[in-house]
């Protein structure tokens, strides 16, 4: 019996076991934490929303929206969670494809553009998805099956299999970047990397691809493939008081929000930057700001804290996966919330560059939502299909 | 799975916690190190507000005519923002606004300088508005000099000439109506503070112009509006970086009065020439007032005082010469609400209506001496005649002083005399309490007095608050009159000494000059009015209401001011036969000789006169109180004249002239279409305001509106303003 057959018999068996098990060996520090990160995210949607709408609409409607893509989330993360390891790394091909499609579709009279990337479809019902928040579940489980095909866990990557694994996963960065999607494209980067290196192959391609990064924004810097004010805005956050523009703004005002916070926070629905609506967009990209002026310090930590709980679980869970496929999607999953979480509170506080990255079971916007759950489900997945250890 | 796999994870986790510790390092720092620099930056980094104020509603009469409008002005603004930009602050500037202006370079630039700041002069000479908002610092500008420095901005940046509004009055008629009115000036620190902190869109701001007495205080906060305010975003260098919000202003609602404006005019002619006719006849006519009040509504459909003023001399601020000679003439409160005269034989209805109480005889037959005696006092009868035994309703006539001297003294004799305490019953304070005299009738006018019921209660009250300094008069015996005239003094200690022991007592001298509206009781021509109104319409104390339903600037209607009955007066029999009796006085007693030749059978006029003395003066109050038709009474007025001789030949004649102006009375014969009032009688609706504000005047009143296709308001040509 080859290896191969011998771990499907352990899913097989794994998968018959009773939903008593599948209750029991769920990870509910993982699965707590982020419900309640997301119920929290609500009541400060809820206030920051409250402030945009004009008096004849419907204070609540953010908020039931919110809600209501929370629920839907949820669902997704369940249904990902129970699906059969085999069916996953079957349906994974056709995951990779589709994302791809969607996010070429952005390019069609469907997609639209909202704050200067045209990264969104609209959908009848004057829904709109972003088709990239799913090319990371796509990049994720692409990378994993790759990197991870027949071959037995002490075997590392060959060189064939890396370059594979990245041809594939630049063709939706490639395409991202093109959209001006400058933070969803980092993010997919960074899971490139993080799944190649945790993959365990070679050095040279860990450290390649670390160097090669740093080379490509410098040449693009020199060239002049970024534009003056793409880096403008990208560096504003260094200096918000000396620059001019929307971003500088952006910052400014977010700063002198989580600062009028304190300890407790002004109490909700009372911050007066949120209130007053000087922060932008701060029911998604901005929520944090609202947090941190409102629920004040002690708020704020709370949600760091409950972020770091995910990504402690998921850790966990990567290092407990008893193959490399489950190893490397559960990698890819911490990483791409680990930096996505990074990246949108970093900006928040001013030390990160001001790209329209959501901060995941948090922000309003249904895909950045609905890719959070999912993400959440992919770790549950490998978490209940890990054979219990002695 | 390969160590290296396990040991590049392990690297991984290490890179995740540096990461979270440097969100939470940097979160430390901005909300807990930083925290308090950023906070006073969030203070004064917020917003600021531009305010565009709101048009002030306008003041109608009955019928639509406006008695207060706006009209704009030529109004030269300086943005300080600007001046500060100048090399040298702008002096410049101002020296050449000052030449153009004509005005003193000193007060114009103290005018702009910021309250507060170094060397600015007190308010309201300094500015103490917004620095974003320009200040104004002439108003009324010719257009000459407001071209003139619009044309050569260079010379004058930052400064601005624009038409902005300021209270006008139109006058219809030629009606004058300045206490009814008010005026408005900037609102005062107190009034901010008394306001305290609020959010509320139409809270007082520094720079308002409120309404600062008459309707205008009354209704100032139907008739303010609420400001449009554009609200910016601005940075901690007063850069502005965005527009937040913009609130549209919402004009002052209108105030609809019951004031008719023909016949305002007429009664403030009447009141003038009644106090011409006063002092034609020798006496001084210092001052007069008159009510027309509907008996059924409270309704006041006019009221003036003498004397005075233009209310113009308030538009724009007044000088302070205007305001010194404008309280040197005592023009400033209204008689006819805020001053309080003795009523005199005005007052003898309700000593009749307290003795009906006390169950004398209406028919009965009473003794008319020329003079009654009580003690060693003895009061005498007007000019001492008397009448022999007549009738109560005679005795209202000829208004004999005595027959009310006897049935006060009897009933204070019934209510225990001098033994009376506290509790013991007062008929005619009662009765004069139930007309509702002694406290204000409840006005929607600001200031109103509440005059003072003589009775055994008031002399408790004045007796305690005044019996130290008696006593101790009495101790000292008025040292410095006791240099001059021993005997004088030695008089006033006895009368201090008998104060300091007894003065509380209400004796039958005091209940004797209640009875004919003497003593302490003082009452306002407004209460009187009401008082008439209440025997008039059978017994209903009303609350009088200059303004009868404010409309928005698009003539919707807030809210109707309904009528408010504040007491009943039972008895209806009596009040019967009081209207019967007064309008006997006008047929047969002191009101006949004005009202010779009136049509009496046609429109019965019931009234009293009245002389009241007052202590000092050598000539008496002229009174005369009125109702008509004295069988189906629809109006009340009131006339008087202080230091005016009686009220039958200084008043009387002038309260007819109204009457015939009302009813439309010529040479014996009634005709309404001669009324001032238009179709005879007050509005029952209320005026239309057309959706762009513009109120639709009798004299725009086109034959389909009034359906009778002939219409009478244009006939009788009376203005249409706006």
């Amino acid at each position: 019996m080859s290896t191969a057959e011998s771990q499907t018999q352990r899913y097989v068996g794994a998968v018959a076991q009773d939903r008593q098990s599948y209750l029991r060996r769920m990870d509910w520090w993982l699965v707590v934490s982020a419900l309640l990160l997301s119920a929290g995210s609500t009541v400060f949607v809820w206030s920051a929303s409250r402030a945009d709408l004009a008096p004849e609409d419907d204070p609540q409607y953010f908020l039931v929206r919110h809600t209501i893509n929370i629920v839907i989330g949820i669902v997704l993360a369940f249904a990902v969670s129970k699906l059969d390891f085999r069916l996953l790394r079957a349906y994974t091909p056709v995951l990779y494809v589709v994302s791809i499609l969607g996010i070429l579709l952005v390019y069609t009279p469907l997609g639209v553009t909202i704050a200067g990337a045209r990264a969104w479809i609209s959908l009848p019902g004057g829904f709109t998805v972003q088709p990239a928040e799913l090319g990371k579940v796509a990049i994720i489980l692409v990378m994993a099956l790759v990197l991870a095909e027949k071959r037995d866990a002490e075997n590392e990557p060959r060189d064939r299999d890396v370059i594979l694994a990245l041809a594939l996963a630049a063709v939706p960065i490639g395409l991202v970047l093109l959209q001006n999607d400058t933070g969803t494209a980092l993010i997919m980067a960074v899971i490139v990397v993080t799944i190649v290196a945790v993959s365990g192959a070679p050095r040279r391609w860990v450290a390649g691809l670390i160097g090669g990064g740093v080379l490509a924004v410098f040449v693009a810097l020199q060239v002049g493939i970024i534009q003056d004010y793409q880096i403008a805005r990208l560096t504003s956050f260094l200096n918000p008081d000396g620059a001019e523009g929307a971003a500088a703004y952006n910052a400014t005002q977010a700063r002198i929000a989580i600062g009028g916070g304190g300890w407790f926070g002004h109490g909700l629905f009372s911050g007066p930057q949120t209130q007053g609506n000087f922060v932008p967009v701060n029911e998604s990209d901005f929520i944090f700001t609202v947090i941190a002026e409102e629920a004040g310090y002690i708020g704020a930590l709370a949600f760091i804290i409950g972020l770091s709980i995910v990504l402690w679980r998921g850790m966990r869970i990567a290092l407990g996966a008893d193959d490399l496929f489950g190893r490397l999607v559960a990698t890819g999953v911490v990483a791409w919330l680990a930096f996505q979480s990074f990246q949108n509170i970093g900006m928040n506080l001013g030390i990160m560059p001001i790209t329209g990255v959501p901060l995941p079971f948090v922000s309003y916007g249904g895909t950045s939502m609905f890719a959070s759950w999912i993400a959440l489900g992919l770790l549950a997945n490998v978490r209940v299909h890990t054979a219990a250890k002695p | 799975m390969s160590e290296r796999s396990s040991l590049r994870l392990i690297v991984l986790g290490v890179l995740l916690i540096s990461l979270i510790g440097t969100l939470v390092a940097r979160l430390s720092y901005l909300q807990l190190v930083a925290g308090d620099s950023l906070r006073a930056a969030a203070a004064n980094n917020s917003t600021r507000e531009v305010i565009a104020p709101s048009v002030r509603g306008l003041i109608l009469d009955q019928w639509g005519r406006p008695l207060v409008a706006n009209r704009v002005s030529l109004v030269v603004s300086v943005d300080r923002m600007a001046l500060d930009r100048e090399e040298d602050d702008g002096d410049q500037i101002i020296a050449n606004l000052a030449g153009a202006l004509d005005m003193p370079q000193e007060e114009l630039a103290l005018r702009l300088v910021p309250c507060g700041q170094e060397g600015a002069a007190p308010p309201p000479v300094c500015w103490d508005g917004s620095p974003y908002q320009p200040i104004p610092v002439a108003k009324d500008v010719d257009t000459e000099t407001a071209l003139a420095i619009m044309e050569r901005r260079s010379e004058f940046p930052g400064v601005t000439a624009q038409l902005e509004a300021v209270r006008e009055y139109p006058r219809p008629f030629n009606a004058n109506m300045a206490h009814l009115l008010g005026y408005v000036g900037p609102v005062s620190q107190d009034q901010l503070d008394e306001q305290g902190d609020t959010t509320d869109p139409a809270r007082l701001r520094s720079r308002d112009i409120v309404g600062r007495t008459g309707l205008e205080a009354q209704y100032d906060d139907q008739l303010r509006g609420i400001p449009g305010i554009t609200t910016l975003a601005v940075d901690t260098v007063g850069r502005v970086t965005g527009t937040l919000d913009i609130t549209e202003a919402v004009p002052g609602n209108y105030v609809v009065t019951h004031i008719d404006a023909h016949l305002q005019a007429v009664v403030e002619e009447q009141l003038l020439a009644a106090v011409e006719r006063a002092r034609a006849l020798g006496n001084q006519g210092t001052s007069g007032a008159a009510v027309v009040v509907d008996v059924q509504t409270g309704g006041v459909l006019a009221m003036a005082s003498y004397p005075t003023y233009d209310p113009e001399l308030w538009v724009g601020g007044i000088t302070r010469k205007a305001y010194e000679r404008l309280l040197e003439s005592k023009a400033l409160s209204s008689n006819a609400v805020q001053g309080t005269f003795p009523p005199g034989s005005t007052f003898k209805p309700v000593t009749t209506w307290a003795a009906a109480q006390e169950g004398y005889d209406l028919e009965g037959t009473y003794d008319c001496p020329s003079d009654y005696e009580v003690g060693s006092q003895t009061f005498r009868n007007f000019e001492s005649e008397g009448f022999g035994p007549i009738s109560l309703q005679r005795a209202l006539e000829v208004s004999c002083n005595t027959v009310f001297y006897r049935l006060a003294d009897e009933m204070w004799l019934t209510a225990g005399g001098n033994a009376a305490t506290l509790d013991s019953p007062d008929p005619i304070a009662d009765a004069a309490a139930r007309f509702g005299l002694g406290r204000p009738t409840g006005i929607d006018l600001p200031g109103e007095a509440g005059g003072l019921v003589s009775g055994r209660l008031e002399k408790q009250r004045t007796w305690e608050e005044r019996r130290d300094n008696w006593c101790a008069s009495a101790k000292d015996g008025y040292p410095e009159t006791r240099e001059e005239d021993p005997e004088l003094a030695d008089y006033f200690t006895a009368l201090a000494k008998e104060n300091c022991l007894d003065g509380f007592r209400w004796r039958n001298g005091d209940a004797i000059n209640a009875s004919i509206g003497q003593g302490d009781t003082a009452v306002t021509p407004l209460q009187m009015a009401m008082l008439y109104a209440a025997i008039a319409n059978g017994g209903r104390i009303l609350e009088p209401h200059v303004a009868k339903a404010v409309l928005t600037s698009s003539g919707e209607v807030v809210r109707e001011i309904e009528p408010v009955v504040t007491g009943e007066l039972a008895d209806e029999q009596t009040l019967e036969w009081l209207r019967e009796s007064l309008a006997a006085v006008t047929v047969e007693g002191t009101g006949r000789a004005p009202f010779e030749g009136f049509p009496l059978d046609v429109v019965p006029i019931a009234s009293k006169t009245g002389s009241a003395q007052v202590f000092g003066n050598d000539t008496s109050i002229g009174w005369f109180a009125s109702f008509a038709p004295a069988d189906d009474p629809r109006y009340a007025v009131v006339m008087m004249v202080t230091e005016g001789g009686t009220g039958s030949a200084a008043v009387g004649p002038s309260v007819r002239a109204v009457y015939e102006q009302m009813f439309g009375v010529a040479g014996g014969v009634v005709d309404p279409d001669r009324s001032v009032l238009i179709d005879g009688e007050p509005s029952a609706d209320l005026p239309i305001v057309r959706a762009d504000g513009t109120p639709i005047t009798p004299g725009m009143r086109t034959p389909d509106l009034t359906g009778d296709g002939q219409d009478a308001a244009t006939r009788r040509g009376s203005q249409g303003l706006l």
